[in-house]
């Protein structure tokens, strides 16, 4: 597990990186809630610009950034999805309850 | 039943072998000339198939799972992820969308995403003896 974060008006950007999958997806789900509680974002961003695979590990990242983010009443944002966690975001139907900006491809 | 070509992996229950797994399936699926998005359907497949035997089949001690891949007629690929772990009691249930034993690193969405990524999926299991998914992919020739 790689990510890199940062913190700039209210706004948590946390980068993930590489293939998230189950043997990673629990190191991702407790750094980013370690991040999200040190810095109460009003705001939390998931970067997945350098994210080449998820399987459904990946959408269990993303429901437990959302649980964080909603017990401190904040929105979390997805960024940067390439094609193939995208494909996996719709079948799972999550696409419907997050926000989701710029998907790439 | 005729085929291609064919593969066998056997290797034991660690998160590790889950990239190498779906990663292993797309190189053999590669002489099929696949799309990148049947590529990365079948890698999300294979790696849903093979979690499940690490982290419900064999929930306290590593144990064999063995992946087959055959290539069968009218470019179809053909794969068997096979366990001998605990086996699933209730099929129908662990079918369901966001059903899941596994807590909150799981969502429960493993073989919603098999369903929808491959033409065919059954799954046999005996509790005790273990279990078998059996999933085929339809590849579109491309022109």
């Amino acid at each position: 597990m790689q990510f890199t974060s940062f913190l700039e008006e209210g706004r948590l950007t946390v980068a993930l990186t590489g293939e998230i999958d189950h043997h990673c997806a629990k190191a991702y789900i407790q750094a980013i809630a370690g991040k999200i509680e040190a810095y109460t974002p009003e705001v939390c961003v998931l970067d997945f610009q350098e994210v080449s695979f998820v399987d459904s590990s990946g959408i269990a990242v993303v429901i437990n950034a959302l649980r964080n983010m909603a017990q401190i009443e904040g929105r979390l944002l997805l960024t940067g999805i390439a094609p193939q966690p995208m494909r996996v975001f719709r079948a799972s139907g999550i696409d419907k309850l997050v926000e989701i900006k710029e998907t790439v491809g | 039943m005729k085929f291609d070509n064919y593969m066998i992996l056997d290797f034991p229950s660690k998160s590790a072998n889950e990239a190498f797994a779906r990663s292993a399936v797309a190189c053999f699926a590669a002489q099929m000339d696949p799309t990148l998005e049947e590529l990365g359907d079948i890698r999300t497949a294979v790696s849903e198939a093979v979690t499940n035997c690490i982290v419900h089949a064999y929930p306290d001690r590593l144990g064999n799972i063995t992946l087959r891949c055959r290539i069968l007629k009218d470019n179809v690929l053909d794969i068997v992820v096979k366990d001998k772990g605990v086996g699933i009691p209730d099929i129908e249930q662990a079918r369901r969308p966001a059903f899941t034993t596994g807590g909150n690193e799981r969502s429960g969405m493993g073989f919603t995403i098999m369903e929808s990524f491959m033409t065919t999926l059954e799954i046999s299991s005996r509790p005790g003896k273990g279990t078998t998914v059996h999933m085929r992919r339809k590849l579109q020739r491309r022109q």
